[in-house]
């Protein structure tokens, strides 16, 4: 959205520049283990998981407000065609199967049976706008679509504070049987050959070319896990070569461009599936990236991101860009992650060689002169780039410097510290289970909580804001709409998706579902007033339809 | 010469460090420092059985 626009203030009288501000969003599949029993089935596990949250966090006994899946289409692709569904792997299918989508307007549905409710018993919508499910065998945190990379750390963090607390929720249940003690990782790997992942999804404008997306944002994903990896124990999908690397996931790219998710995973991924009007928007859908405890790591990733979509948005792309195409994408990947010196040098088309960080630096200074053209960037905008400055900056001269930032730096310094004292090899176990707990949800088992205790992990959010946003949504998309109507009417909501939400009026024949197919609508600003003075549902509905 | 700069450059971390390996640089040093202050305190939060740990922690593929 590149929406300069007349800023009152300045002195220079230049168009502020809101060149981070977009709807983004981060899903995150976490890793599911029951200590007490390694053989437990983990989609029961996640199934259990997840009822004891809502259960647990449900007011005065409404049932859980279920998934609405109007308007999904996972099998739209980029690339302008439909895979068809018979040729769809299973697990492409995340849309339940074969729903009617609905055009504008409020449409009337006929109610669920008590076993359809029950199927739709594991798939919440929470009252901060996110949803909180099963996907394949992990539990699976879908932030709220927000409008800038802040916000997005925010409720990423959040998504750690449910998952805690559903934890809490299984093990202090009063009723059911199973696994009562479950832990949960925030990361993408078992070491065994299994990556679940970590997806960010960013609207982008439709007038951007998906050609150029592809040119222009592979070595960008290729380079951007010096910034923001999580860093690895293992090397190899099943971690066969000793040895520690970047990122998470680089060992899981096989495909330069594609569709699928689960295998053969891209570095671009072409699921096409807005979640909004298709002719001004695309999604693009980026399953590359790690799992990031560290605030800043998370911040940068989305940031920088965002920066590169305005400035394709822009149109004005400069030629130095295109000389970045890589020669070896899939290779180069692993290439860049398994290199903690950032001294690899990436071959390019034209046969030049580049490191990683200088590949970054040509993003940041393309962006920088296209920022410099186009007017003053605004606050948000502002703290992106000297964040990216500043973090190149430091692991150019002295990697160590942005271990309070760059979570694989401060992840491999622990580690070599650990090696040091001990005389370890890179495959002791000791170092593989000190990996593993980086990740672990639980304070006190939490190797990263000690390192925020310490000092030595810097936060940009504070404790009480995450809590904010556990129980409330993001203000400024429709995000807010879904969170409060789900907070708001409890009993009155028979479900909730991206872009529609299901109202279930007392004493009406059909429950009524109204579409929200503008992600910028539905604001606070929009619908405060209206929800305000809306004691039901009922009311709300004669609002919205007068 | 870039040949060798495309390799993954374990050939620069010796198998098993001594204190001799470390950090070229004076803030370096002292950052890693600071992190051998936190060992005992990781070492009291590791699974005491980090091998069955490891081995026994086995996932699902998702997306």
């Amino acid at each position: 959205m590149s929406n300069a626009h007349e800023d009152a203030g300045p002195a220079d009288a230049r168009p502020s520049v809101s060149a981070v501000t977009r709807p983004m969003g981060i899903e995150t599949e976490y890793g599911i283990l029951a200590p007490g029993n390694p053989r437990a089935n983990p989609v029961v596990l996640c199934v259990e998981l997840v009822a004891a949250y809502t259960a647990a966090t449900s007011e005065s006994g409404a049932p859980h407000v279920p998934w609405d899946y109007a308007g999904e289409d996972p099998l739209a692709d980029a690339r302008g065609f439909r895979l068809d569904r018979a040729a769809a792997h299973p697990s492409q299918l995340t849309d339940d199967g074969g729903r009617a989508t609905n055009g504008a307007g409020t449409t009337e549905l006929r109610r669920p049976s008590a076993q359809e409710r029950h199927h739709q018993g594991h798939n919440a919508v929470l009252g901060n706008g996110a949803r909180l499910y099963v996907d394949h065998a992990h539990p699976e945190y879908s932030s709220p679509e927000v409008s800038t990379p802040r916000e997005a750390v925010r409720f990423d963090r959040a998504g750690e504070e449910v998952m805690r607390h559903a934890a809490v929720a299984l093990a202090t249940r009063p009723t059911g049987s199973g696994e009562r003690e479950v832990v949960l990782y925030k990361n993408n790997v078992d070491g065994k050959g299994a990556s679940y992942g970590t997806h960010e999804n960013y609207l982008v404008e439709r007038s951007v070319s998906f050609g150029d997306l592809i040119t222009y944002l592979t070595p960008f994903f290729v380079t951007r896990p010096i910034i923001c990896g999580a860093g690895r124990v293992g090397l190899g999908q099943q971690s066969e070569t000793p040895g520690f690397q970047i990122s998470q996931r680089a060992d899981y790219v096989e495909n330069d461009v594609g569709l699928e998710t689960t295998f053969n995973r891209p570095i671009i991924n072409t699921r096409d599936e807005p979640h909004a009007d298709p002719e001004r928007w695309r999604r693009l859908h980026v399953i590359g990236g790690d799992a990031n405890l560290f605030e800043v790591s998370t911040y940068l990733k989305l940031g920088t991101t965002a920066l590169m979509l305005w400035l394709l948005e822009s149109g004005e792309v400069p030629l130095e860009l295109d000389a970045l195409t890589l020669a070896d994408p899939v290779a180069e990947a692993a290439l860049v992650s398994h290199d903690v010196s950032l001294t690899h040098a990436l071959t390019l088309s034209n046969g030049r060689q580049m490191t990683a960080l200088e590949i970054q630096r040509t993003y940041l200074h393309a962006i920088s002169e296209a920022m410099d053209r186009a007017g003053t960037p605004d606050q948000a905008t502002a703290e992106v780039l000297a964040r990216w400055r500043s973090v190149l900056g430091k692991l150019e001269t002295d990697p160590a410097s942005a271990a309070a930032e760059v979570e694989w730096v401060a992840k491999h310094q622990v580690l070599q510290s650990m090696r040091r004292r001990e005389g370890l090899p890179w495959d002791h176990p000791k170092l593989a289970a000190l990996d593993l707990q980086w990740h672990d949800l639980r304070p006190e088992r939490s190797i990263t909580a000690r390192l925020q205790a310490a000092g030595r992990m810097e936060t940009l959010i504070s404790a009480e804001d995450v809590a904010v946003a556990v129980a409330h949504p993001p203000e400024t998309t429709r995000a807010y709409f879904r969170g409060e109507v789900v907070r708001r009417y409890p009993g009155q909501i028979a479900g909730a998706g991206w872009q529609s939400v299901v109202f279930d009026i007392p004493g009406r024949e059909h429950l009524v579902r109204v579409p929200m197919t503008d992600p910028l609508r539905g604001t606070r600003a929009h619908v405060e007033g209206l929800l305000d003075c809306s004691v039901s549902a009922e009311q709300l509905l004669a609002g919205l339809q007068s | 010469m870039q040949q060798q700069r495309r390799s993954t450059r374990r050939d620069d971390e010796p198998e098993l460090p001594g204190p001799e390996v470390p950090p070229t640089q004076g803030q370096n040093q002292a950052q890693a420092q600071q992190v051998d202050d936190l060992l005992d305190e990781i070492d009291s939060v590791l699974e005491s059985d980090a091998e069955s740990f490891v081995q026994g922690f086995v996932q699902k593929g998702g997306q």
